[in-house]
């Protein structure tokens, strides 16, 4: 390899490999954010989601969701350490990451990230910590008794899980759960802020004709809230269906219930969770929509590409998927009488994708036109990878994202049992 | 020594308040705001004028700069980079830029179109370049402060700094910054600042044979861009963005985007 072509090997044009261009744009244009920064708000508007659902019943006292709620504060934790991740993929100094941290810009909507971030980390994992506080304690206390390499690893990670409170008295336990309401009070508005503020990430970018509207961190929140709980009662749906059959294959083990109980408990968690999914939905619904409409009656300067755009070229993805697909037939999939979990989880499953289209219109359709309002640019995923920036910012490279939550939910459910029955 | 929970909280509020009032007192500087202190009040604010009658599309301008600063030059990203406007009879109106128009406008077709110079009612050439604006919104949405503005009104990027997140280039509604190709941080035109604080042209203005571009100082009454710039009929991009440019351009016409 000559000194030249060495040279041009590790000179990569960011963008140029996936962005084709259509008629008159500026010679730097390309589509420079990527499906990594799709995948960044809808992961944190999972975590939010979680977070609104469990707190629907530690605060607001809807007993009705009292077994849900459980699980997911743990699946949001889960999903919470991911929720970074595509960010750091998608840097190309991903090593300088912690200047966010040291050298904070504040009039930068970016600079706050860590901070709010930290803030939410601590409530949430605090708010787990009270809420399994005794069950810590008591499996110190259990193992103690019991041999083994095993046990004693658990034995030590429990003690340490503890943090040295091993007072279980009725008082110490009604501190806790004032705690526990106290931190997920405090918990909402951190949560809609967390993701209001990745809105404002983009609401407030001014050069882009698509993003800028102060109605895009209230939109995040409303999606947010809704494909948090989709995916919250698809996984728990999942995981239940999961108990049946190790019940069925194995029989029942002394702390499970029955394959029937297991059967009743969730259809009629579905059908609970899922008023709660309809009713964010339709605010989600309303007010993409209005924002919509106000752009095409005001009609300002950008409005007649935005329009080519909409209704044109990204027509598809936006009415089809994003809107058809992803929210009128899982809304009436879900209103129609006689829910069954087959279509609940159908529901679930397409309202998910709705809620990912619509972070791909928003961040994918926002760099769709040129700056010039004369063109055009067309993004192509890239699916194969064949170097590391083709799989960062390529198909693999979001499945990654997307599949991390699951595996961490994994690991925690191991030392913190959140869908056992009592 | 044990303390009430009452005895904490009063103490702990007075602990605060001891240290919050001197922290009042103390008045948080921008970097810029440092350097005024102590080089005194800017003598110095850089501006640009372009003169799109004088542009013929030779190109010149884009070869020398990205020689100048090292921009690889077979990509198709640069600072600085030269637009060609048509505007037809039946008013319809094409524009293209290829390779920033690096080798010049030498052919009469459009993206593989060829355009009857009997339809075209008038056409022209617009350099572009950074626009060193007064209120960048580039430098408001860095995370980590790498990119700012000088004392005399060029925003500058600090390569060592950058974390490359691509926020300042979503930002900028010129499309100037772009990711540089080797060293993988943001990069725009920074009127050649290397040169120009050395008393030297910026190497377009420099490479410009019919005398299209021209930078200056504002500040001072005598400057030939200063008195152009106030005595005649100037124009900016996209001033409604509020980001008040400082490249002036002569003969700006409508369909310039």
């Amino acid at each position: 390899m000559t000194a030249e072509t060495a040279q041009n090997a590790e000179m990569v044009v960011h963008g140029l490999e996936w962005t084709v261009k259509e008629l008159f744009t500026y010679p730097n244009e390309f589509i420079y954010w990527t499906i990594q920064i799709v995948m960044y708000p809808f992961l944190t508007g999972l975590v939010a989601g979680a977070f609104v659902l469990s707190s629907l019943y530690h605060v607001f006292g809807q007993d009705d969701l009292k077994d849900i709620a459980k699980f997911s504060l743990l699946f949001s934790f889960a999903l919470l350490l991911v929720a970074p991740m595509p960010l750091l993929f998608h840097l190309q100094q991903a090593q300088r990451n912690w200047e966010v941290m040291l050298t904070p810009h504040f009039t930068s909507a970016i600079a706050a990230f860590g901070m709010v971030f930290s803030v939410y980390m601590a409530i949430v994992a605090s708010e787990i910590w009270f809420v399994h506080r005794k069950f810590f304690v008591e499996q110190v206390n259990d193992l103690r008794n019991k041999e083994g390499i095993g046990n004693a690893i658990l034995r030590i990670i429990y003690s340490v899980l503890t943090l040295g409170a091993h007072d279980i008295s009725d008082a110490a336990l009604h501190k806790d759960e004032r705690a526990v309401k106290m931190l997920a009070g405090i918990g909402i508005p951190v949560a809609c802020f967390l993701h209001g503020y990745a809105g404002f990430i983009f609401g407030s970018v001014k050069a882009n004709a698509l993003w800028m509207t102060p109605l895009m961190p209230v939109i995040f929140i409303m999606s947010a809230i809704v494909s948090g709980i989709a995916l919250c009662l698809l996984t728990f749906v999942l995981i239940m269906e999961w108990q049946k059959w190790q019940i069925s294959r194995h029989g029942r083990r002394h702390w499970q219930m029955s394959a029937d109980e297991v059967k009743g408990a969730e259809i009629d968690m579905v059908k609970k969770v899922s008023k709660y999914l309809i009713g964010f939905l339709v605010a989600a619904i309303t007010l993409e929509l209005l924002d919509l409409i106000f752009r095409g009656y005001t009609a300002v300067k950008s409005w007649d590409i935005l329009r080519s755009v909409i209704y044109g070229k990204d027509f598809v993805n936006i009415f089809i998927l994003q809107y058809t697909v992803g929210n009128l037939v899982p809304f009436i999939l879900l209103l129609l009488p006689g829910l069954t979990v087959k279509r609940a989880v159908l529901s679930t499953l397409l309202v998910l994708f709705g809620v990912f289209m619509m972070r791909w219109n928003v961040v994918i359709g926002g760099q769709a036109f040129s700056l010039t309002f004369a063109g055009y640019m067309h993004y192509h995923l890239p699916i194969i990878p064949h170097n590391l920036e083709t799989f960062k910012e390529g198909l693999f490279g979001a499945l990654l994202m997307g599949g991390l939550p699951f595996f961490f939910f994994w690991i925690f459910n191991k030392v913190i049992p959140s869908l056992k029955y009592k | 020594m044990k303390f009430s929970r009452r005895e904490l909280l009063i103490t702990a509020a007075k602990g605060a308040l001891i240290t919050a009032l001197p922290m009042g007192a103390i008045k948080f500087l921008e970097p810029k705001e440092v350097m005024a202190e102590i080089k005194g009040p800017g003598k110095v604010r850089w501006a640009f004028l372009v003169d799109t009658y004088k542009c013929v599309g030779c190109g010149l301008c884009v070869k020398a700069c990205k020689n100048e600063n090292e921009v690889p030059y077979d990509t198709p990203v640069t600072r600085t980079w030269v637009e060609r406007y048509i505007i037809k009879k039946d008013g319809e109106m094409l524009a293209d830029s290829p390779m920033g128009a690096r080798d010049g406008f030498t052919e009469n077709k459009i993206r593989e179109t060829a355009v009857d110079p009997k339809d075209i009612a008038k056409a022209f050439f617009v350099p572009k370049l950074c626009n060193q604006c007064d209120t960048p919104p580039c430098v408001q949405v860095c995370p980590v402060g790498a990119t700012y503005q000088t004392t005399d009104g060029v925003v500058l990027i600090d390569r060592s700094w950058c974390i490359g997140c691509g926020y300042c280039i979503m930002a900028c509604p010129y499309g100037v910054r772009f990711f540089h190709p080797v060293h993988k941080v943001t990069e725009k035109c920074n009127f050649c600042y290397h040169r120009i604080t050395k008393g030297l042209n910026t190497a377009c203005v420099d490479a410009c044979p019919f005398g299209a571009r021209m930078i200056g100082n504002l500040k001072d009454p005598n400057d030939p861009v200063t008195k152009i710039v106030l005595t005649e009929r100037v124009g900016v991009l996209k001033s409604e963005y509020g980001t008040k440019p400082q490249v002036y351009y002569l003969g700006l016409d409508e369909n310039v985007r």
